[in-house]
């Protein structure tokens, strides 16, 4: 029971409650002191909310080291489990260790996700036939905006623990450039998911997670709480940006040169440079509405109030909120799959025993991604009623986009090609995210002609292209990237058995579902309904979608019975089970605290595999007698 | 290396027919019923033509390599050592890039002809609120709740919001545009197969998105005419009418009734069955009686007093929209509800 309460996660939530009610009764001190009636709920939430978040972090610990800095007192590196407790209670608490931070992101990411997919499962039984059964139509649409918000959240979670774990280790630094931050930027999220969660409770919200205005200034109070947990989960995805370039920029090892790191570093920084930069957009986007709804600052309001109209005041613009949201909305796809297009090109040359084929133009074309997809934004907007002129140019960017995804298409297969292919769990992952990937990737360009568009804009054929592209790009590799590195978390072998048994019930459902969703939208189902016209005559689909998504949702109970029971009974795992190059597998399993027991050299190329002789990095080199490039 | 090759290509020469067969068999889109949906069918034709084509040499160069380049997991083999070849990346990074140019030009083209405007256009003025369709035609002055449009002649749809964001789409015309509030957004399109369509809203505006839906009747020209003059004759009947009558019917056409309903069944705004004369719970606790100006202000100024459970969503904008007849007559059919 001490343990319990000693735990940094527990410490934080009792914090967070306290510090609400503590925030919701300055809120009520302050409308009585102004005259007003006491108790309204709407700024007495948004002020507790935020004030409580806050809380959260002051009772985690998560700032405990930077007020000792403002009091000039001393605060040494804490390295391995806590003395006086039990090994496990790390994860609970704040720690700077980002191989400690990678799994905390990681597991709460695939907590969110859960979350996520267990609302789905929820409204897509409502879905299986017309008219409402079992749901109103309230609670169908903050089942299905919270089903999106919470699983990009969870996406993002999952982003940040798969680059925290292994970016570092890839790189042979020994940890992230800023441990203190990138402890601030996990625990932040706490509080975060508990907002979004809660504002489920507290009203929930009908406006889907793209919370459009004037429907999201006169949503339930639910939105708000909405809004402030996005902004601290963008706040976290920031910091985390910052610190991974950083990282990546001044921790290399000796000899590793920009295009001798692994892939999926240059991935994470494509990532991070969206994420650094694109992310304060939504943040502000959302910002603009809770503030429109609290303090009656009508950026978004068409409709002014007579007062305002005699002040003279111009009206506010609805479009302008959309430009501000899609701005950073877009590239945010790229940020949740580019790190995925990265674990696939990462794993393709170990289980293919072959070079990986175009590095350099893998690792620009993520730039490139990232670079174009800053120029897109609008192509969510064509039938918005933005002016005409500007839908064209949108157009051309949003087509660009299809060549340098192409040519990861066509390397990744050119990869294959006169391979010697072996297809344990992780690359089956990969050859099954290849294909949703590219499934997501081909309906792309009829959403990218503006005349198509007008058609599919808003149906389900959307829903089943970024379903596509999501599970493609991010569900599927980071499925292949935990069962990949699993060994090197854990120090245990997972079973092969439930892991193919995982991933055959999984990908031809997905197959189904996402196909499926394509076709009833192309014959005019439309997104977000509770409800849909039985005389579309989609009802054998529906039952179809829905019946593939359970499947998809038990494959995955399976993957985490897999994980859960392997931890403790699966077989002890050597080194390097699958005879990988990566430094991080020429180190013991599980990783040690500190990872490298003195820098390694980097002395050749990371994925020559079949080439005689050649090695990737020396782990115990004799520095002082290296080469002068590699130093 | 030859042969693998040979193979390969013979394969993707086959799923590419297989795939297009099998997507040109199933239903891809509802009869197409207007002149922009002939140009968007085109385009959406061409795209599932590249689609068959890319999905079918990505597929079975994969998997033709998973089969044939098989290794037992464990096993040291390696595959064939070559890192890149760079005219190859150069020919599939230019050859795409051709193509979605192409693709670009060809949705340029297309969108000019689809939004280009057709000689004597029909205008009608669409309105869209939280849920309901109302249509209005300004050459003969016609209101309804259907729309009813003729074949073969462009329509000017001139669009406009009263509350939130919501998108007109009828999935046979192939053409969507949101609806805004406080501005007038246009779409074109010309109808050419007769019959009976919905018009389904396309942006999420609310609890009942799913329900906001207004049938659409596409008629021969004569069928249209015949319909606008018994509807211009029926309106002049109407005027003569007691104002309960013309209240109900405008009650009809403004859409009230999406809300308030006339038989006492629960709604998204108070039913107006028994209103009248009521005492009424405001949302601040205080109670007013449902007389002419309480429910004048009601309708011109809805936000003004909320009758409490219900939520503040009315559009402020009826003041405009109503003329002062009109809304007396809206209160005399309240009050006929009573009776």
């Amino acid at each position: 029971m001490k343990t319990f309460f000693s735990l940094g996660l527990i410490r934080g939530i009792v914090s967070q409650l306290i510090v609400t009610a503590i925030g919701m009764g300055i809120t009520v001190a302050v409308r009585v002191a102004m005259g007003l009636p006491a108790w309204k709920a709407e700024p007495a939430a948004v002020v507790g909310a935020l004030l409580g978040a806050i809380g959260f972090m002051f009772g985690v610990g998560a700032l405990t080291d930077w007020l000792k800095w403002m009091k000039g007192e001393e605060t040494p590196m804490r390295h391995g489990p806590p003395k006086d407790k039990p090994a496990w209670t790390r994860y609970f608490t704040v720690d700077y260790n980002h191989k400690i931070i990678g799994v905390q992101y990681t597991v709460t990411g695939i907590a969110l996700i859960g979350i996520a997919g267990s609302l789905a499962m929820i409204f897509r039984l409502e879905l299986s036939a017309p008219g409402l059964q079992f749901l109103t139509a309230d609670t169908y649409n903050t089942f299905m905006s919270a089903h999106g918000i919470v699983m990009i959240g969870g996406i993002l979670l999952g982003v940040a623990g798969a680059m925290n774990y292994l970016v570092p280790l890839m790189i042979g630094a020994s940890d992230m450039a800023f441990p203190r931050l990138n402890a601030f930027g996990f625990w932040v999220t706490v509080p975060a998911a508990l907002l979004i969660v809660s504002g489920m409770v507290f009203g929930g919200w009908d406006t889907g997670w793209t919370g459009y205005p004037p429907l999201s200034a006169r949503a339930p109070l639910g939105i708000q709480l909405f809004f402030l947990g996005v902004y601290f989960i963008g706040l976290s995805s920031i910091l985390g940006a910052l610190n991974l370039l950083v990282t990546v920029a001044r921790m290399r090892a000796p000899g590793m040169t920009l295009f001798r790191m692994p892939i999926f570093v240059w991935a994470s920084v494509a990532t991070s440079l969206i994420a650094l930069t694109a992310t304060q957009l939504i943040a502000l986007s959302f910002l603009m509405v809770l503030v429109q709804r609290l303090l009656g600052m009508g950026f978004f309001d068409p409709n002014l109030t007579p007062e305002a109209v005699a002040m003279g005041a111009p009206p506010g613009n609805p479009l302008l909120f959309q430009h501000l949201f899609w701005f950073y909305s877009h590239p945010a796809v790229y940020v949740f799959i580019l790190p995925g297009l990265g674990i696939i090109s990462e794993l393709l040359p170990v289980f293919a025993r072959k070079p990986l084929f175009g590095y350099k133009w893998i690792a620009m074309s993520s730039l490139t991604i990232a670079l174009v997809g800053f120029l897109v934004w609008a192509h969510h907007m064509f039938t918005a009623g933005m002016e005409e002129y500007l839908r064209l140019p949108f157009s051309y960017t949003t087509l660009l986009v299809a060549v340098p995804t192409g040519v990861k298409f066509f390397s990744w297969v050119a990869t294959l090609w006169k391979g010697r292919i072996s297809l344990e769990t992780p690359m089956l992952f990969v050859l099954g995210a290849i294909s949703v990937f590219l499934i997501g990737g081909l309906t792309g360009p009829p959403n990218g002609t503006v005349t198509t568009d007008l058609q599919l804009h808003d149906t389900y054929w959307i829903v089943g292209h970024f379903h596509a592209t999501m599970f493609g790009g991010f569900v599927f590799p980071f499925f292949a990237a935990i069962y990949y590195w699993y060994p090197k978390v854990t120090g245990r072998m997972f079973s092969e058995t439930l892991g193919k048994l995982h991933f055959w019930l999984m990908t031809p459902s997905f197959w189904v579902m996402s196909l499926v969703q394509q076709q009833i939208g192309l014959m005019g189902m439309r997104r977000r309904i509770a409800d849909y016209d039985p005389a579309l005559g989609i009802q054998a689909q529906q039952v179809a979608i829905t019946i593939a998504g359970y499947i998809i949702f038990a494959s995955v109970l399976v993957m985490i019975y897999n994980l859960v029971y392997s931890y403790r009974h699966g077989k002890i795992a050597v080194a390097n089970p699958w005879n990988s190059r990566s430094p991080e597998f020429q180190i013991p399993s599980p990783i040690p605290e500190h990872s490298y027991e003195q820098p390694f050299l980097v002395t050749g190329e990371p994925y020559d595999y079949g080439l005689e002789g050649s090695v990737y990095i020396s782990i115990k080199p004799d520095i002082a007698n290296a080469p002068v490039a590699a130093k | 290396m030859k042969n693998h090759l040979l193979n390969v290509v013979v394969l993707v020469g086959i799923v590419t027919a297989a795939t297009l067969a099998l997507l040109k068999n199933i239903p891809l889109a509802p009869v197409q019923a207007s002149a922009e949906g002939a140009v968007t069918d085109w385009l959406f034709g061409l795209h599932i033509n590249v689609i068959a084509f890319l999905f079918a040499l990505i597929m079975v160069f994969m998997l033709y390599s998973v089969f044939v380049f098989r290794r037992e997991p464990g096993s040291l083999e390696t595959g064939e050592y070559f890192h890149g070849n760079t005219p190859l990346e150069i020919v599939w990074t230019i050859a795409p890039l051709i193509t979605v140019l192409y693709f670009g030009y060809l949705g340029a083209v297309t969108l000019k002809d689809i939004t280009s405007p057709g000689q004597n256009e029909l205008v009608v003025n669409v309105t869209g609120s939280q849920w309901a369709w109302k249509f209005e035609y300004p050459d003969s002055g016609l209101t309804s709740n259907t729309l009813v449009l003729p074949v073969g002649r462009t329509v000017k749809l001139e669009m406009t919001s009263l509350d939130v964001i919501h998108s007109f789409w009828v999935p046979e015309f192939r053409v969507k545009q949101d609806l805004l509030p406080g501005v007038t957004k246009t779409l074109r399109v010309t109808p050419t197969l007769p019959g009976e369509y919905k018009l389904r809203c396309a942006e999420i505006c609310g609890r009942d998105h799913a329900y906001m839906v207004a049938p659409v009747q596409v008629l021969s020209a004569s069928a249209y005419e015949a319909w606008v003059n018994s509807q211009v004759s029926e309106a002049q009947a109407a005027e003569s009418a007691p104002p309960a009558e013309r209240g109900k019917t405008l009650a009809q056409v403004q859409g009230c009734l999406a809300c308030h309903s006339a038989d006492g069944s629960p709604g998204n705004g108070p039913t107006w069955a028994g209103l009248y004369g009521e005492e009424i719970t405001l949302a601040d606790g205080t109670t007013v009686t449902a007389d002419d100006a309480y429910l004048k202000t009601a309708i011109v100024d809805p936000g003004a007093q909320i009758a409490e459970g219900f939520p503040n969503i009315m559009p402020p904008t009826y003041g405009d929209v109503l003329s002062e007849e009109q809304i007396a007559d809206i209160i005399a059919y309240i009050k006929s509800l009573n009776e």
